[in-house]
Parts: C-alpha cells; structure tokens; sequence
C-alpha cells in the first residue's frame, strides 16, 4: 500500500480506465486545457489527447444528454460537473433520461454513463454552491449513487462504476481532495463493489452512520468520544444507492444505539431511509431514538461564523451520541 | 441514389406504401384510442407523413434516427413492425419496448432508432450523442434528430445544436414546422418564426422547405446528409408541414377552425405521392394491391396486439437496472 490524496485516486481510476478501454472518455468544463477546475484531470489531455479528453462550453444540460445518446449507442463517458450544484441544470437529463431510457425502452438500449464532480460545501461559497445533492439522487430507481470518503474507496468505486452498464452518480468533495489514505500500488487492481458497506472502526457504545465530508467529521467524534470512554463502531455506507442497510442493522444490534451524520437537510434522503430502515429492522434492539446530526434548515449563508453552525460539527455528533447513551454533554 | 435528383419510380413506391401504412395504423390506433384499447398520450402524426419519409429515404440503415413523442411515423418508417408499434400502444409485452414505453416512447435498436421521448428539447442534446461517438470513433455514420417548432424555444435545443455544431458533429437537425405549438400557433410563440434563420446564430447552414411532397423533402435532404457524412458538420432543415389532427388525443383543436384544417388537407402528402406514381404511369390496379397489403397488415397488427400478453411484474423489476455485461442486443 502507498498513500496518495483523493484527487489522485480518483484521477487514477480515470486514467486506468481509459487505458484499458477506448470506449472510455472525459467530457466536461475545463477538464482539459486548463487541467481540471479542482485539478483532478491534470495530466490527463497530454496522455489521452482532444479526441478523448473534451473541454465543453457551459451547458450542463447538453453535455449531460451528449454523455447519454453516446451511452446508448456504445461509449461509456465519464462526465465532469465541474461542481454538483450545476447539475441542478441537467437534472432532467439524469432524472428522464439517464435514469429512464434502458426500461422504457424494454432493455434495448443501456445507458454506461458516469456523472461525477464534487459535492457538498466547498467553505464559504455560500447558498447556491454549497449543495449536497445526494438526496435528490437517491430518489431515484435506475441509478446508482456512490459517496466515497477515502482516496481507496474512491479510486475502487469509480472503477466499477465506468465498468457499469447503468448510469452512475459519483458524488466526490472539493474538502476531500486533499485527503490522504492508503491506496493498493500500483499495478493491483482493486474494484470495489457497490452496495457494500465498510465497517471504518469496530464499537460497542454507539453506530455511527457518514459517508462523505461528515465521515471524517464521524471520525474525529469517535476519537473524541473513545478519550471519555464511549466506544463507537463507524459505518461509511460508500454507495447510497445500492444502500447497504444491512451492515448498519447487523451493528445497531450490537450496540443498540445510532447516530447517523450526514451534510445535506433533515428532509428526506439517505439519512431518513436509514432511520426508517433501522426502526423496521432492529426496533427490539434500539435503546434510544435513531438521532441524525445534518445541515441545519437553512439556505447556506456565506459568513463563515455561521457556516460553521450549519454543517454538522464534531461537537454536534459528539452531543448526539451522548444523547443516545442518555449522558450528560 | 445521390447520383440522381429525383426518386425512382420503385423507390417512389416504396415510400408511398410506408405512408400509406403510417395513415392507416394511426386511423386504426385513433379508433382504438376512441374504444379504449389504448391510454395515456397518443400524439398523431396524419399529415406529416412525408418529412419522416423523406428524410429516411436518404439514409443508411446504420445511421441514427432520434425524434419526438409523435414518433410513430419515424417508427414504422425506419422499419418496425406494425405489430411491434400497435403492441407498444395497446400495452403489450410484444410491443417495441415491452409495454414500458407507450406512444410517446418507442425505440427499435436494431433499426438503429433511439427513441421516442416525452421531454421536449432534451432529446435534441441527446441527439448529439450518437454524432459524437459516430465521430469518436471515425465511423461515417450520422444522426438524425426531429423536433418540432415548439422545441425551438426550449434550452435542450439550443445546447445541442451548438455543441453539435462547435464539435462538427455529422447530425441534421429537422424542424418540423407543423405551425402549433400544441394549441398555441407560432404566432403567439415564436419571435422568429422563420426557424431556419436560427441556424445562423451555431454558424451552420439552414434552410426551409415545403414537407408535402415526399419527392421534394428527399431531394433536399441529400446534399445536407452527404456534407454532414463527410465530416463537414450540421445542418438545419426547417420542414413546414401541418398535421391533420389535434395535438393528442384529448384536444379538440379549438385553436384553429375547420375550414383551415379542410384546406391544409389540399396537400395532403399520401396523395400526392399517389398522384405522382399514378402520373409516372403506375396502373391504379397496382396502387390498389399495395393499399390492400397495408390494410391487411394494420389489421393483423391490431389483432396481434389485442391478443398479445401484457407485461409481468417481473419483467418491471428486471428493468430497472440493467446486468452488467449481458447486452442481448449487443
């Protein structure tokens, strides 16, 4: 293993691809020339050339459908948004067309698209740049939804992802590209599979439930909590849709407690399922309601001060996890 | 066929049967519509027959074809079955797309015809996508994508036609003009109402053209098709063209006045195909035959999709996501 930031990852999985597959290629705003607006495709025009690697115009929405009507007739394009707020605008793309065109079409035409770029809150780009679009997402039947946390999950995941016969979200974060993990060398191949939870760190107390962003936030609580004492066992689901709720009840089983963390509002979406999916599934075993430390009820404000209150924060999870164990914060 | 200007006389009849097969399934899906047979949307296409036809007259059978909701014409004019169409219409798992789709949705990958879609204007950018990955991977194979005036305001249009024509993709963008914008004429719609003028803001040749003469929309199509095969880019073809019947089923068509309709039908593209063979010496005895087999295929079709099973709930759930790797189609 060898330790390398996720921007890296993900341009890895890219390149490897692309390697392997010439059906495979990049289209998006300034993922050529000027080398990616987070610099996640740097490098990536000189090894590939124009023909493969295309900087688009600003149109969301035409590139979008351009990625879709090549899926259909056998590309497998990877498709930048340079960040997920702007897929607001090519949100009919994914949602009537992506999502759509292999059932309504009886099976004949598949749709190998991935939709990938940065979500969440990128810090004090205030209230139309800071979305977390997962929930509008994960609404719907036809795609998959991957949120790798870590530079390994990401480079795996998105993998199999271009490798899918069905449209992908890939959901990555500006806040994340810098993040460092261990990732297999060079050479060893690893696909990770969708629908498979991963088990971060093993706990007694307490299930802690992130994936993106607010799993390093997840993370630092547990360390936090261990120093009082408070053993959490913290779940990263990586792919919101397959949800793999099973590993998230098996553990609550255990623990009888949950918390879930995630950055988009209370309303709906991944955070919500699994609650629902833990008090079906495990209701004799909850000891405490499931809580979930999210953004608060608010468009995103600029000003930093209050930024920092409308993300979940460490304190935030911490807090909820006490509450569950009915302790004083 | 670029050799010679004006269509054969065998060729010719080729294309009139297919209207004429096009006129009567939609008479026959309309009466099945009336008897309930049929749900949802049912966006006919009687009077424009000869835009579709036409233009498919000029292509090759590994060329793409993308159009509207009113797509039955495209359909059946690319070669689907008149039985795989009915079935779509009436439900059925024998249908075109399985009973998932309906009217407005059709698709028939081995005629290379990527659908029917509901969502206007978004197909015009999808439509892009085929002529990219044509050009991808330096096939000469090109797109044909239809639309109708009313698209013509929407982004998804814009954003494909200038991508398209940025990237000199091997597309020719159809604009059929059939003056409605479902119940709203041009008029109330349209700032510019001559819509091939549009073709000058992407940098990329445009023109009008009467829809009503089969012969005259397949002699204009040829030169934009060759350009766009050989690599030199889009074109935009406004095609001016009336459609007979209400938007769908459910309008009255209030919006315009018999009289209109009445004198519109003056032109009506069946028969002036029939007129043009009956003039290049086809005996009416021939015309008769061919008029015979059509009519016994559209009512085989409406039995065949009566009889036929509807889809399981199974087969629903198998489609919501494809297996990797197990393409049948491929």
């Amino acid at each position: 293993m060898r330790e390398i930031n996720y921007r890296t990852a993900v341009r890895e999985a890219m390149v490897e691809e692309m390697m392997r597959d010439e059906r495979v290629c990049l289209m998006g705003e300034e993922v050529g020339h000027y080398q990616g607006a987070y610099k996640v495709t740097e490098g990536m025009l000189e090894k590939f050339g124009e023909r493969r690697v295309v900087d688009t115009p600003i149109a969301e929405f035409g590139f979008a459908g351009v990625g879709i009507g090549a899926a259909m007739v056998g590309l497998r394009p990877i498709v930048e948004f340079m960040t997920w707020n702007f897929s607001a605008v090519a949100f009919d793309q994914i949602l009537n067309n992506a999502a759509k065109l292999y059932q309504m079409s009886g099976g004949q035409y598949r749709v190998p698209v991935v939709f990938r770029g940065p979500n969440g809150a990128a810090r004090q780009v205030a209230a139309q740049h800071s979305h977390s679009m997962d929930p509008f997402y994960v609404n719907i039947p036809g795609l998959h939804v991957c949120a790798p946390s870590t530079p390994r999950d990401a480079k795996g995941l998105l993998k199999t992802a271009i490798r899918d016969d069905n449209p992908v979200i890939f959901l990555e974060g500006e806040t994340l590209y810098a993040v460092k993990g261990e990732v297999p060398d060079e050479g060893v191949e690893e696909l990770i599979p969708f629908g498979q939870a991963r088990i971060a760190q093993e706990g007694t107390d307490v299930t802690l439930v992130a994936w993106g962003r607010p799993y390093h936030t997840a993370m630092q609580a547990a360390e936090s909590l261990a120093k009082e004492g408070i053993s959490c066992e913290v779940i990263d689901p990586r792919t919101l849709r397959p949800l793999d709720h099973r590993t998230v009840v098996e553990s609550v089983k255990k623990t009888n407690r949950c918390v879930i963390v995630h950055e988009h509002w209370e309303h709906g979406g991944t955070g919500a399922q699994l609650v629902d999916l833990v008090q079906r599934e495990a209701f004799d075993y909850l000891d405490a309601p499931v809580l979930r430390v999210h953004n608060q009820d608010v468009s995103m404000p600029y000003a930093v001060n209050l930024e920092n209150t409308v993300l979940p924060t460490v304190e935030r999870v911490v807090d909820a996890v006490k509450k569950t164990l009915y302790v004083a914060s | 066929m670029e050799d010679s200007l004006l269509l054969k006389k065998d060729e010719l009849l080729t294309l009139y049967k297919k209207m004429f097969l096009i006129r009567r399934f939609e008479e026959e899906a309309a009466r099945a519509y009336a008897q309930g047979k049929i749900g949802g949307f049912l966006h006919l296409y009687i009077g424009q027959e000869a835009v579709a036809m036409g233009a498919i007259a000029c292509m090759r059978p590994d060329d793409y074809f993308v159009t509207t909701y009113r797509d039955h014409g495209v359909a059946l004019g690319r070669g689907m079955t008149a039985r795989a169409c009915m079935a779509e219409l009436f439900g059925k798992v024998t249908g075109c797309s399985k009973g998932f789709g309906g009217s407005m949705h059709m698709f028939d990958r081995p005629n290379n015809f990527l659908g029917g879609h509901g969502i206007v204007g978004a197909h015009v950018s999808l439509a892009a996508g085929p002529a990219f990955k044509a050009k991808y991977m330096g096939e000469d194979r090109i797109t044909m994508c239809f639309f109708g005036d009313g698209a013509t305001n929407i982004g998804g249009f814009h954003e494909g036609i200038s991508l398209a024509a940025l990237w000199k993709l091997p597309i020719i963008f159809v604009c059929e003009n059939n003056q409605y914008s479902m119940g709203t004429p041009i008029s109330r719609t349209a700032a510019q109402p001559e819509f091939w003028k549009k073709a000058e803001g992407y940098n990329i040749p445009g023109f009008r053209i009467d829809g009503h003469d089969v012969r005259e929309v397949a002699e204009k199509f040829k030169e934009p098709i060759a350009r766009a095969r050989r690599g030199e880019g889009p074109t935009f073809i406004e095609v001016v063209t009336y459609r007979y019947r209400g938007h769908s089923m459910s309008d009255p068509g209030k919006y315009r006045t018999a009289a209109e309709v009445e004198e519109r039908k003056k032109q009506d593209p069946v028969r002036i195909a029939r007129d043009a063979l009956l003039e290049m010496k086809v005996k009416e005895e021939e015309l008769a035959k061919i008029d015979a087999l059509v009519e016994e295929e559209v009512a085989d079709a409406v039995k065949f999709a009566d009889e036929s099973d509807p889809p399981d709930e199974a087969l629903m759930h198998s489609l919501t996501l494809a297996k990797t790797g197990e393409d049948p189609y491929a």
